[in-house]
């Protein structure tokens, strides 16, 4: 097998790690919590960092009226798939494909990332701003607009008592060493290319 | 004239200075508080405690535990006394841990913890302390810091020798102080002598679960048998009593007790008796007696009402019990860390009498018998005897080693901690107690390795030492560092009830171990309600079952219609948090019981007999969450006739 294709493989393969490790985690501090409560986010689960960290985050936010971090939704279902997908669309064109092939799965790839997190977006915007009317507690910003909960989507923000942390885990380092690592697949097999040209 | 006027004015001032601050001395604290001192029992906000003090509290029946060297209380944990604070003895779960064979009893006095033991060194698994009362060990885990198990010890009164573990955890001792007619029978006091008994009981210890059960009761001679200690490494095996009252007196025992030149240290080789038993050996008599365990699953206790024990007769177990004449009511038993020295801290004796086991050994193979009481052989005292300490002080109580050669008396008339050399019997040392001293302790101090950095001296007097608090005052502790040749006084604080004895040990022994929940999933009490969808109101006659929730910051259901006057109901509450240091707490007005303090995924019970019809409130004890005054709700009282049928809600519109 050619070099790239080797290369392709791997960057292929390596997605398949988020069936194993965490994409983001979401950390909460504050002063009553020495162990912050957290959040694990894998393309199919919700997972505590610690034992009973989302029941307690539920606990939290249902004082200003943030809905209970639901036990499944519709993403649990299409990411994995996407991922599965995605990563045979990549073994095929490692067998089959060229290297032209490759820069079409990096695009591919690319573009189903940031849907990934523009979708995360949303539903992080949703869940920090559809809040029950009837919540018990009330904010609003200094303009006077209801003050919304959002965790930040990269980064660290305060939100009332709590520092909120949202960062990728191993599995999005994963996903983007895969990603990364089917631009090289390209670069190599385009060299190779030019290589036999010249001889 | 004007010039002595003020010459003589400025004198009196500078006088009255200098008196006030001699008056400053002379009070209190040229002991203690130099700043060095005050810097070693710093312990910075929230930072942690290098060891756990567990301090019995005598009369006060609980358990204390604090943090050294700091002082600072941490929890009272109730054992043989009903507690309101905690239920303890109230609710319905816990009531069961208080029952013995004369019926519920609110109330003992726990005298002396003991943590136990791997391979001779503390392990911090478990602390069993006795009732010296209505006679009875409890077993506190160390996981939940809670009692779990309490039985009973029939055939025993005065409870005092106990309750001591050997090196392994394989028994814990309760020896009787009392010596009483066994069986029990109307009989004439002043027929004691010959005639009654004291039993020295052998609690097997379950090794996986640290659970009590009563392997035999040794019946000796009627003396009283006041404190007791494992031998370790070389004595492992062999128990050793003090006793006092060999004259079996019956009557003004201060007098008629304190006659005899020398009373015992009894010698039992607990192992040869273990092996006669297990070969079938000893007698089983009928004897009621309450064993008691709490479930950390059912969150509830049960009480087993057992009804025969087996006893051993000494002379029945040839070379298994030996009596040390030991000069002059001995009290304290102290065994070193080595096994070798067995101290009788003869409390009537000027000197203080050690015993050499390889002595008692020697004498025992070479069968230098000195006499026999009762049939059982008397060795004597010059061939066991390592040394004395001479006149080292009055009214030596208890001794505790530091694993460095070093040995620490209390003397409770002279008022005093003495250090001494093992060996050479030397005085090195000595600290005043303010005052009145009884038990010492340092961590690890009954076992094979001491951890000596500090003696922890508890007072029985404290009268000046405080501000004052009226005609009753506090008891108190007293710390000192024992690092170095001389002992340094550190601090002196104030304990609960009577700090009779304490047991100690490294922090991190335990403080891993310690679980910050009950799991919900893991609740198997019969009432719990583990979601809002499980809760309900039954009716069985008057009898009504509430099975409620409590999470931040609401009880459900909490408006409940259909309770009649005359009705028995039980309300039983599960929290359902699952956060740690989050307990909600329930009280119902007019409930002739406590409030119920519920720690995360526990359920608990209380009674309430409504006697009036009207709506009454309950609400949540425990200040929870920024919504805790508004963690309350109503039950509706109808008159007896009435036919409303039970409803109950929580949250709906209006």
């Amino acid at each position: 097998m050619k070099k790239s294709n080797i290369i392709m493989l791997i960057a292929a393969l390596f997605p398949l790690a988020l069936f194993i490790f965490p994409l983001w985690n979401i950390t909460l501090e504050a002063p009553q919590y020495p162990t912050p409560l957290g959040m694990n986010i894998y393309i199919n689960d919700f997972a505590d960092a610690n034992p009973y960290d989302i029941k307690n985050i539920n606990l939290m936010n249902h004082y200003v009226g943030m809905k209970y971090i639901p036990e499944a939704i519709p993403e649990f279902k299409i990411f994995p798939a996407g991922i599965i997908i995605s990563s045979l669309i990549g073994l095929f064109i490692v067998f089959k494909g060229n290297y032209k092939w490759f820069l079409g799965w990096f695009i591919l790839m690319v573009v189903l990332s940031a849907a990934g997190l523009y979708d995360f977006y949303i539903w992080e915007h949703d869940y920090g701003h559809d809040l029950d009317p009837k919540a018990i507690m009330k904010f609003t910003n200094p303009d006077g607009t209801v003050m919304g909960f959002q965790p930040p989507l990269f980064g660290t923000k305060h939100i009332l008592n709590f520092t909120a942390h949202s960062y990728p885990r191993l599995g999005a380092f994963f996903l983007g060493l895969g990603i990364a690592t089917s631009l090289l697949a390209y670069y190599v097999g385009l060299k190779t290319h030019k290589k036999t040209l010249k001889v | 004239m004007k010039q002595i006027l003020k010459v003589s004015v400025g004198f009196l001032i500078t006088a009255l200075v200098f008196t006030s601050c001699n008056n400053d001395k002379s009070s209190k604290s040229n002991s203690a508080l130099s700043s060095s001192a005050a810097e070693k029992v710093y312990v910075a906000p929230g930072e942690y405690d290098e060891f756990y003090a567990f301090i019995s509290g005598g009369f006060s029946g609980q358990l204390s535990v604090y943090g050294l060297p700091s002082g600072r209380l941490f929890k009272v944990i109730p054992v043989f006394s009903q507690d309101a604070e905690k239920a303890w003895g109230y609710n319905e779960e816990t009531k069961p841990m208080l029952n013995t064979s004369h019926g519920f009893i609110p109330w003992d006095d726990s005298h002396h913890p003991d943590i136990s033991q791997t391979n001779g060194v503390v392990d911090g698994r478990y602390v069993y302390i006795n009732a010296n009362n209505t006679p009875r060990i409890a077993k506190i885990d160390l996981t939940t810091f809670e009692t779990t198990e309490i039985i009973e010890i029939p055939n025993s009164a005065g409870n005092h020798s106990s309750s001591f573990v050997t090196e392994n955890t394989e028994y814990v001792v309760a020896g009787t102080r009392f010596s009483i007619p066994i069986p029990q029978r109307d009989m004439s006091i002043k027929d004691y002598k010959g005639n009654f008994k004291g039993a020295l009981s052998f609690l097997k210890i379950n090794p996986d679960n640290g659970e009590m059960a009563i392997k035999f009761q040794l019946l000796m001679p009627g003396f009283n048998y006041d404190l007791s200690h494992p031998g370790r490494g070389k004595s492992h095996g062999w128990f050793f009593f003090t006793t006092y009252n060999t004259e079996e007196a019956n009557s003004l025992l201060e007098v008629n007790a304190s006659q005899n030149d020398k009373d015992f240290i009894a010698a039992i080789n607990w192992k040869k008796i273990e092996e006669y038993v297990n070969n079938g050996g000893g007698t089983k008599v009928p004897s009621k007696y309450a064993h008691n365990l709490y479930s950390d699953e059912t969150h509830t206790a049960t009480s087993t009402m057992m009804d025969e024990v087996l006893t051993v007769n000494p002379l029945d177990v040839p070379g298994a019990v030996y009596l040390l004449p030991t000069p002059k009511s001995p009290h304290g038993c102290d065994v070193d860390p080595t096994g070798e020295y067995i101290v009788g801290n003869g409390k009537l004796s000027a000197n203080l009498t050690v015993h050499s086991f390889t002595k008692m050994l020697d004498a025992i193979k070479n069968n230098k018998i000195d006499g026999e009481a009762y049939g059982i052989p008397i060795l004597k005292f010059e061939d066991v005897l390592a040394g004395s300490v001479v006149q080292p002080g009055l009214g030596p109580l208890h001794t505790e080693f530091d694993g460095k050669g070093n040995a620490y008396t209390t003397f409770f008339i002279s008022s005093e901690v003495v250090k001494w050399k093992l060996g050479t019997w030397e005085v090195i040392d000595r600290k005043p107690t303010y005052y009145s001293v009884g038990h010492l302790m340092i961590p690890g101090g009954n076992s094979g390795q001491p951890f000596g950095k500090y003696v922890l001296a508890m007072n029985k007097i404290t009268k000046d030492r405080y501000l004052p608090t009226g005609p009753e005052v506090t008891q108190s502790a007293q710390l000192y560092d024992i690092t170095g040749d001389k002992m340094e006084l550190l601090l002196d604080f104030p304990t609960i009830g009577e700090p009779h004895y304490a047991a100690g040990c490294p922090a991190d022994l335990i403080r891993a171990n310690s679980k910050k929940l009950y799991e919900l999933g893991k609740n198997k009490h019969p009432y719990a309600a583990k979601e809002d969808a499980d809760t309900k109101v039954t009716r069985k006659g008057n009898e009504v079952h509430i099975q409620m929730t409590m999470i931040r910051s609401h009880f459900s259901p909490d408006n409940i219609e259909g309770i009649k006057v005359g009705d028995k109901v039980y309300f039983h509450v599960t929290n359902l948090e699952q956060d740690y240091d989050v307990p909600h707490g329930i009280a119902m007005i007019g409930a002739n019981t406590s409030e119920l303090l519920i720690m995360p995924g526990q359920t608990e019970t209380f009674v309430w007999e409504p006697k009036e019809v009207g709506v009454w409130p309950f609400y949540c004890t425990d200040f929870c969450s920024a919504l805790h005054q508004e963690m309350q709700g109503y039950v509706r009282v109808s008159p007896a006739s009435s036919n409303i049928e039970l409803s109950w809600s929580l949250g709906e519109d209006f």
